[in-house]
């Protein structure tokens, strides 16, 4: 008996630049891997700039847990170190070679392997990173054994990829994936799908997993809402959590010996002229794709979604986890008495604007953000867009007030940022809520470390 | 409105800081964003951001009074002509109050504002909407004789005392407004209680034969109850009392607006009239004197019973924030404006000391309701460290 779970808060934001569902290719010269993109790591650096790299290289390593190695997804040469303030490590460059080259892992079945072995193999590859646990939103501690492992087969964002096309045809490697999660916990590992026509045959078709059904508006895609209302962490536990497409990169490592982070991305939103999916490398270079792609004027490249994703700019890279990248119009201009418009073209989750009367209307939105800082005002709004059993108000001034014993109390072993991004979307007051939850997630996790 | 907005970024250097008018800067910047919504973008966490914002929010309040706001004018001119026998037509009679009621707001903002704009500048932060909203709520629970000057001291009070000495908007524990009201309440009793105070110019010139100032309220604390007006004056307003409070029809235009819009809270709204109401039936049953008798639905549409739940008692920072909590505040806002009015003569007005007292009460109700979360979530650990 399938368990179905109803998610009734929450937003579907309707935008235009939706991708069609047609798939090129985009194979450029330039890779990049982020240190930025991984929460709570300090990367020591194992390469310097000019030597050359395979496909499952080293190029650095977390301090913290030095077994975690983040590699090279191509073969080539390290191009550029990018630093920032305080020599903050910010993006290693790698220039891809024409030729293929990769460092050889062992290719046998995951069940004739040792979960030791499994998980050495895992480190050392480049694919550990994939693996995020809850509590604190960050890559998996290989210490600790996950009560069990999440697998959310769609994404609810606005204009988020479609997983059952991404997946479609490789149910072997999905399944080799499946097979070694499987000996990393005692516990289930749960494939948390949409309800509805289309779930993809890879996905229903898995063996020794369990299929939960989800329903209902964004964020019912996020890990971190099923993983609530399926079996929440509780103090003192972990769960893991990945994407499809970090499984199937584990299934590759398997099948054909080798770190093969080949994904597929959807270029979406209004600033795109022919949004459609692509098949490239994880941290692939895009200015090359947007040189085509992209409209005339001013916008925003986002790696990710436009709740989540981070600004890279017209010549950045693809961020490790993103399957996604959105262009959307910079929203720099003033508006001459923008708060008194009837607001035909304003998106809002409140029905302050008459644009609610249409609620098939699509958006092109832009990074304005309608309205000044102020403190926390109005009630219960945060609450309509989180389908979670807790009060995120009082968790956030928690964190403000660094109340460590009140944030546990609260629920914040529970909760990431993109959980909270439709609460600082629709927050009049214009909180920056993801920003002060990390901080809140860096506080707890160094207090229990 | 381009060479509007090249003028503003002309003179805006002057008014930073090192500028000539630094000092000023807040001032400016409450009037530059007043005029345009500022060109500033996303920087971290979501790229958009919902288009309603706290200008909005609170315009939408001030649209929402709107209609009572007219209606008290007209009717300020209305009570003033029929205690002077006079017939006036629709214009003059609302004329005749427009001016009335007009330095009273004037005051009430001038007031008000000049302080929101000095602590904004002290705290170095933006200028907070939240008076536009206190500013048009103080003219309207005044009653129309009421002197200009107390209104200057009442709002100077409410909002220095009740509000930026907790911190500024959205860290105060009473409603501003109902500060204001409270502070005349008990500081100057003459000019807010009795006949004369509610129908303009009753204060120097003596009414017609048969005409009496007085509120239902002080009719019914007297046991007058035949002089209660009819359920249908009660409802449309043709009746003496505080500027705003009398339309009970505006009101509830008032109170649809927030509630489409979902500006005010429905939930605080509705456990308020049925605590209202649920207490009315009660005192019915009980019935000691002839105050109790007055049936239910009389009892909400005298004084300001409508007025508060719907504009004063649905303040987001000082009413319950839990969704839960707002049920309970909003039953006892209702249960307890009843009850004072009813048992304690002494202030015929219960929905404003009603509501002042929840909102002391309000951050504890909400304590509670998320100590029941807290306690859920405790008792799921316990559990599992037991399996």
């Amino acid at each position: 008996m399938a368990n179905i779970y109803k998610i009734k808060k929450g937003l579907d934001l309707k935008l235009i630049g939706e991708a069609e569902k047609v798939v090129g290719e985009y194979k450029p010269a330039a890779y990049a891997v982020k240190p930025v993109d991984f929460s709570g790591i300090l990367p020591r650096l194992a390469v310097k700039e000019g030597d050359q790299v395979k496909a499952g290289s080293i190029l650095f390593v977390d301090k913290h847990h030095e077994k975690i190695a983040f590699t090279s997804p191509v073969a080539g040469t390290i191009s550029e170190i990018m630093r920032g303030p305080k020599r903050m490590l910010l993006e290693i460059r790698i220039k891809k070679a024409q030729q293929d080259d990769f460092e050889v892992f062992e290719t046998k079945h995951p069940s004739k392997l040792s979960a030791e072995e499994i998980k050495d193999i895992l480190l050392r590859s480049g694919v550990w990173p994939g693996i995020r646990q809850r509590p604190y939103a960050v890559i998996a501690d290989p210490e600790k054994e996950p009560k069990a492992i999440h697998i959310s087969c769609f994404d609810s964002a606005p204009l988020a990829p479609d997983y059952d096309l991404i997946v479609h045809g490789h149910g072997e490697e999905f399944q080799t994936g499946l097979d070694a999660l499987s000996k990393l916990t005692k516990g289930k590992i749960h494939l948390n799908v949409r309800t509805g026509e289309g779930v993809s045959k890879v996905f229903l078709s898995s063996k020794g997993i369990q299929i939960n059904y989800f329903e209902g508006p964004h964020p019912s895609g996020n890990p971190g809402i099923q993983i609530h209302h399926i079996d929440p962490v509780n103090k003192g536990e972990v769960v893991w959590y990945l994407r499809p497409q970090d499984v199937l990169t584990i299934g590759r490592l398997f099948l054909e010996g080798r770190y093969n982070p080949q994904k597929m991305i959807a270029l979406t939103g209004g600033g795109i002229k022919n949004p459609k999916y692509y098949k490239t490398i994880s941290g692939a270079v895009l200015d090359e794709l947007l040189a085509s792609q992209l409209k005339e004027g001013n916008y925003r490249i986002i790696s990710g979604n436009v709740l989540t994703g981070s600004n890279i700019g017209r010549n950045g890279f693809l961020g490790y986890y993103d399957s996604q990248v959105t262009v959307i119009k910079e929203g720099d201009y003033y508006e001459f008495l923008g708060w008194m418009s009837p607001g035909l073209n304003k998106l809002s989750a409140s029905r302050a604007f008459i644009s609610r009367m249409f609620p098939n209307k699509k958006f092109d939105p832009d990074t304005n953000l309608h309205g000044g800082e102020r403190p926390f005002v109005l009630s219960g709004q945060y609450e309509k867009v989180l389908p979670m059993d807790i009060y995120p108000v009082y968790l956030l001034k928690a964190i403000l007030a660094q109340n460590i014993d009140k944030m546990e109390q609260l629920g914040i072993y529970e909760v990431a940022e993109e959980d909270f991004a439709l609460c600082e979307f629709v927050c009049a007051s214009k909180i920056e809520v993801q920003a002060i939850l990390r901080k809140g997630l860096d506080m707890m996790q160094k207090e229990m470390s | 409105m381009k060479s509007l907005r090249n003028y503003l970024d002309k003179i805006k250097p002057r008014f930073q800081k090192g500028g000539k008018f630094e000092k000023l800067q807040s001032t400016f910047e409450a009037f530059e964003t007043f005029l345009f919504v500022p060109n500033r973008v996303t920087t971290q966490g979501s790229h958009i951001r919902d288009a309603l914002d706290m200008k909005r929010t609170m315009s939408t309040v001030i649209v929402a009074l709107i209609p009572a706001l007219l209606f008290g004018m007209w009717n300020t001119g209305y009570q003033y002509y029929l205690s002077r026998g006079i017939e006036a037509g629709f214009w003059a009679t609302f004329w005749f109050g427009f001016l009335k009621v007009l330095p009273i707001i004037v005051v009430s903002y001038v007031v008000g504002l000049a302080i929101e704009f000095v602590f904004a500048q002290i705290r170095g932060h933006e200028v907070n909407e939240g008076f536009l909203v206190t500013g048009l709520l103080i003219p309207m629970i005044m009653p129309v004789n009421i002197p200009l000057w107390m209104v200057a001291v009442a709002t100077a009070f409410a909002v220095i005392i009740a509000k930026e000495a907790f911190g500024g908007t959205g860290m105060n524990v009473f409603n501003p407004a109902l500060v204001a009201r409270a502070f005349i309440f008990f500081a100057y009793p003459a000019q807010i209680t009795g006949e004369k105070a509610w129908v303009a110019g009753l204060n120097h010139h003596a009414a017609i034969e048969g005409f009496s100032g007085a509120t239902p309220l002080s009719q019914a604390a007297s046991f007058s109850l035949d002089k209660i007006p009819s359920l249908n004056d009660l409802f449309y307003g043709f009746i003496p009392g505080s500027i705003g409070e009398t339309s009970k029809l505006a009101i509830l235009i008032g109170a649809a607006i927030l509630i489409i819009t979902g500006i005010g809270s429905w939930k605080i709204m509705l456990s308020a009239l049925i605590g209202g109401l649920g207490i009315g039936f009660l005192f019915n049953m009980i019935g000691a004197n002839p105050y109790m008798e007055i049936s239910p639905l009389t009892q909400i549409m005298m004084g300001s019973f409508l007025f508060g739940i719907v504009f004063m008692a649905t303040d987001p920072v000082t009413a319950a924030q839990t969704d839960t909590g707002k049920y309970i505040y909003g039953f006892l806002v209702g249960a307890f404006a009843i009850t004072i009015r009813v048992l304690n003569p002494a202030y015929p007005e219960g929905t404003m000391l009603s509501i002042l007292l929840m909102n002391v009460f309000a951050p504890l109700i909400d304590h509670y309701v998320v100590e029941a979360n807290i306690r859920k979530r405790t008792k799921r650990t316990v559990q599992n460290v037991n399996a």
